[in-house]
């Protein structure tokens, strides 16, 4: 089915090709006839063998010949000399089967079915494997056989490693080779990972000494042609390897540390409405813990949370992942803050201790051993309502002018303290980074040799990252260069434009988030000429940035208010971790369907959504359709699948996604989803909504 | 460039299914259920499935189920999962599935899983993540899904997943477009994608785009058609479709089509077969190309169909 020329290299005689297919399928079909009736005389057997010498992809003829090597082991009745030359006869049947097409399923497992019944010597495999991986280095059979064989053999992790090492030498450009060797290096990598003081494993020296060597070793397959993507991928893995943190940390929470926080105790953005309206935060006031790395285990046991106002109650903590019900990187609780008739204007000290008590452990087996502590104080605030206070409802505008630049000092918690404490400090990471920066500081000055080409650029932009990385307190440095390299990669390899922009977008984000004057600069007051800005929320505004991918949100789970619209997105996986998100714009960006929108189910608070002027209901081709809890992907049971609205079958993304939440306003025009029974669905699904696309809702 | 020559691969496909006197048909018999399934859905996705015959393909189809359950590549055969599942599929394109005994189905395919979490092709216990893929896609059509140990399954699946973000055919194996479309793809359906990590298995898979906007499926080898479903859909399914040029890939496919003749080669001025046609458009609609409905990637059938499995009375 692979490499034949359409037009034959020569003259097709119709008439024999004709003939040699009537034959062939007389064979098979005398072979059926025997298999069907069990026959397994030497003459039958035989057949097969012709069978599979012609067709080694006959899947029935090697059960056929499985069946006959049974019957006739049980009748030599464990006769050495029988038995081997029943078994020989199979390994030749095998390679002359192999010899017409190497890459045979039926074949190789034929021969390990042989090898199992514990024949043949293993110095004969061997050799034999040897000749296959002459003929093609990449076979991946052969690669799979001698794994199988390497274990029957027990043969040991180093006398493997030294194969790969040869093959490696024979040929730089082998990716099966450089694969394998990382197999057995990150079984035994995993071992170093948790003790780097020990002697992990005979033959294996620290793990910077390991590394250092496989840079050397690997670097020059990258020279030695730039084009050539073996070692692309086991350089990244050795660079991943150099810059993870071995264990879990916390990176940084809501709230942060020190930080003072006002509630207005009476349902703030909601006053006109009736009882059974949605919580702002003073009734369910979100906890967040964002950690470097999945973990598992957070609960009201490994997370301590007191405050003033007798809490005793057992926290539920939920993961913020969308399939993952047991680990995430970002966890979230809520507190319930009882009424303000009975305490106002009081302040309570809360503390929220992290991993005092075992049981939180990442989802590569780490303990979680750096317990934590943030303390926060929290003021409730009766503030009376005032008469007209519906008119606080008025719509959202998204315009430049109903925004005014942040001056500091004005009612809202103290913004700048907050900023210097975004990041968690953790000792851990100053003291293991060493030999780390070490490397990368290397590998860095020699690929600076290879900037004028793809894989040279690529490799400084990300060793540059990765050095950031080792440094989470410090402000990034080389973003410029970082940026510009990764401009121009998008000129250079225009095929993978995207991947650059999408990281060139992060690095960007990076950069913005990194200090707190940048963040400052982008902080607005909504402005409405209806309303004052008293107590309004700070926007912060993302707005025409270009960017593709977002990122950075350890930095981000203050915002209440984000701009993101004019960008090129097409995703906000990650956005679930800014639990008091309550305002939100999406509108110009490049939105294929709802499914993009599962990180909003996760946000409780959201009030107002602008997600017009993008593309969904545009594309045929949904990418996000499995990333979606549906029951596609057997995330969402059927009984959620409410059929009241049966014309929710055409819209079963927006229904999923929107159906819990309590939006207040919702901007969806612009978008080719859009039409009248379009709205209709909307506003039945949605009762809380009060303007839909700028018209109010009855 | 041209276009997509839909009405000829239609003609090569009826053609194709009639075909007794040639050599390669002789020699591909046995896999006669996935012909039909690679034939039949490239119908569907032309808008074309009702020029053929369904109930006699039915008919066929049933010949080929053995007492276990299981079906074959065609009649005589002995049974598979390879063949079980396009049979399963071949029947959801017809709307048929009412004419299964779907409790002896479902009960072949999950008796074929081992302790480990991983699956056999066939009592003859080879045991490959295509298998893995086979058993899960198939149960959810049939809504059985939890007839097997779905966390077992799943364990075994992230053991075949290498340093690379790539997925192999067993432990410590190469990773291979082939496999990680079957890994990916299983993944979605139990709704595991959380495993995968998607930056770096998406770069791996959009640095499959060779030069003349091919794919490959893996490092160093050369582009082919097939991989434009296999790299195609494993992007699609974690959302880094972007990072490839569609429109480079397109170009490609539609090079290696036979426009006289009709049918896809893996390469342009190759031979063309089903399996390579069956890709192609199936690529295309990844695509979006004009005129070819939309394919589920994980499901690899029809979105319409899926829906109608899955969303429909």
């Amino acid at each position: 089915m692979h490499g034949r020329p359409r037009k034959p290299l020569k003259p097709v005689d119709e008439a024999a090709v004709a003939a040699k297919a009537e034959k062939l399928r007389a064979l098979q079909s005398e072979f059926l006839s025997n298999h069907q009736n069990k026959i397994y005389s030497k003459e039958a057997v035989e057949l097969s063998a012709k069978l599979l010498e012609i067709n080694p992809e006959l899947y029935t003829a090697w059960n056929y010949r499985k069946l006959a090597v049974q019957q006739n082991l049980a009748q030599c009745e464990s006769d050495p000399e029988s038995v081997n030359s029943i078994l020989d006869e199979e390994l030749k049947v095998v390679e002359n089967a192999l010899r017409q097409n190497f890459k045979s399923y039926g074949a190789w497992h034929h021969r390990k079915w042989v090898l199992e019944k514990g024949h043949s010597s293993m110095d004969k495999e061997l050799g034999l494997l040897d000749k296959f991986q002459a003929m093609d280095a990449r076979n991946f059979h052969a690669w799979n056989y001698r794994r199988f064989v390497a274990a029957l053999m027990k043969r040991s992790d180093e006398d493997e490693l030294e194969h790969t090492q040869n093959m490696i030498d024979k040929n730089l450009s082998n990716y099966s080779a450089w694969h394998n060797r990382s197999n057995f290096l990150s079984r035994n990598c995993s071992v170093l990972l948790s003790n780097l003081m020990k002697k992990a494993a005979p033959g294996f020296t620290s793990k910077d000494e390991v590394l250092t060597r496989e840079y050397e070793l690997v670097r020059e397959a990258l020279f030695t042609d730039e084009d050539d993507q073996s070692g692309w991928f086991y350089h990244l893995w050795l660079l991943d390897q150099t810059v993870r943190s071995e264990f879990p940390l916390l990176v940084s929470s809501w709230p942060v540390e020190g930080s003072d926080i006002s509630l207005p105790a009476a349902d703030y953005l909601d006053g006109c409405a009736s009882m059974n309206v949605f919580h702002y935060s003073s009734r369910n006031f979100p906890l967040v813990l964002y950690f470097n790395q999945s973990v598992r285990g957070v609960n009201s046991s490994t997370v301590s949370v007191s405050c003033g106002f007798n809490l005793n109650i057992d926290l539920i903590w939920k993961p913020l992942s969308s399939t993952d019900s047991q680990s995430a990187k970002v966890w979230a609780t809520h507190l319930a803050i009882p009424d303000a008739e009975l305490h106002s204007s009081e302040a309570y000290q809360v503390e929220v201790k992290v991993g005092f008590s075992q049981g939180i452990v990442s989802t590569t087996g780490v303990a979680y051993s750096h317990p934590s502590q943030i303390s926060f104080q929290l003021h409730l605030q009766k503030t009376p309502l005032e008469s007209g206070q519906d008119s606080r409802f008025g719509r959202i505008q998204w315009k430049d002018d109903c925004f005014a630049v942040y001056e500091p000092g004005s009612a809202e918690p103290d913004l700048v303290n907050l900023l210097d404490n975004l990041t968690i400090k953790n000792e851990v990471e100053s003291t293991a980074s060493t030999w780390q920066a070490r490397i990368i500081d290397d590998e860095t000055n020699i690929f600076r040799d290879l900037l004028d080409c793809k894989i040279g650029k690529l490799t400084v932009a990300r060793l540059l990252t990765a050095y950031n990385s080792l440094r989470p307190l410090d402000k990034p440095v080389h973003c410029k260069e970082v940026l510009e390299l990764y401009s121009e990669l998008m000129k250079l390899d225009p095929s993978h434009y995207q991947y650059y922009k999408d990281n060139h977008s992060l690095v960007l984000l990076q950069q913005v988030t990194s200090s707190k004057e940048s963040l400052l600069s982008r902080c607005f007051h909504y402005r409405d000429s209806t309303l004052s800005t008293n107590g309004s929320p700070l926007c912060l505004r993302l707005n025409n940035l270009a960017i593709s991918q977002l990122g950075s949100f350890e930095k981000l789970l203050w915002v209440q208010m984000l701009d993101l619209s004019n960008n090129e997105l097409q995703s906000i996986e990650g956005l679930e971790a800014l639990q008091l998100l309550s305002q939100l714009c999406l509108s110009n960006n490049k939105f294929r369907s709802f499914t993009a929108l599962e990180s909003l189910r996760y946000l409780k608070s959201l009030k107002v959504l602008d997600i017009s002027q993008n593309e969904i209901g545009s594309h045929s081709i949904d990418t996000t359709r499995y990333l979606f809890r549906s029951p596609l992907s057997h995330s969402v049971g059927s009984c959620d699948w409410n059929i009241n609205y049966l014309s929710s079958e055409t819209y079963w993304e927006a229904f999923f996604v929107l159906k819990d939440m309590g939006l207040t306003q919702l901007d969806v025009a612009g978008n080719a989803i859009t039409s009248k029974s379009f709205n209709v669905f909307l506003e039945k699904l949605l009762p809380t909504l009060k303007w839909l696309d700028g018209v109010e809702v009855n | 460039m041209g276009e997509l020559a839909a009405d000829k691969h239609v003609k090569y496909i009826l053609a194709v299914e009639k075909r007794k006197d040639n050599f390669e048909s002789a020699v591909l018999e046995h896999l006669r259920m996935n012909g039909a399934y690679w034939g039949l859905t490239t119908l569907d996705l032309l808008g074309k499935l009702d020029a053929v015959d369904s109930n006699e393909i039915i008919e066929w189809i049933l010949k080929c189920q053995h007492e276990s359950g299981g079906f074959a590549g065609n009649v005589g055969h002995d049974p598979h999962i390879l063949y079980t599942l396009s049979a399963i599929q071949v029947l959801a394109l017809f709307d048929k599935l009412n004419v299964l005994d779907v409790d002896k189905v479902s009960t072949y395919i999950a008796g074929l899983q081992n302790e480990d979490g991983s699956f056999s092709g066939d009592i003859w216990g080879e045991v490959d993540t295509r298998f893995s893929y086979i058993a899960i896609c198939g149960l959810s059509i049939l809504k059985c899904l939890d007839k097997i140990n779905v966390e077992r399954a799943v364990n075994y699946i992230i053991s075949c997943r290498n340093v690379d973000g790539g997925f192999g055919c067993t432990p410590g194996g190469e990773s291979h477009a082939g496999q990680i479309f079957c890994c990916v793809a299983a993944l979605a359906i139990t709704g595991a994608l959380h495993y995968v990590d998607k930056d770096l298995l998406g770069w791996w898979l959009c640095e499959r785009q060779v030069k003349s906007g091919g794919l490959n499926g893996r490092p160093e080898k050369l582009p082919d058609v097939c991989y434009s479903w296999w790299v195609l859909s494993s992007l699609t399914m974690i959302d880094r479709v972007h990072w490839i040029s569609k429109e480079k890939l397109i170009k490609f496919i539609l090079n290696c089509q036979d426009t006289e003749n009709g049918g896809i080669s893996d390469r342009p001025d190759d031979a063309v077969d089903i399996f390579h046609t069956y890709f192609g458009v199936a690529g295309l609609s990844l695509l979006e190309y004009p005129g070819v409905k939309a394919v589920d990637p994980a499901y690899a059938l029809p979105v319409d169909v899926v829906d109608r499995i899955f969303f429909g009375k």
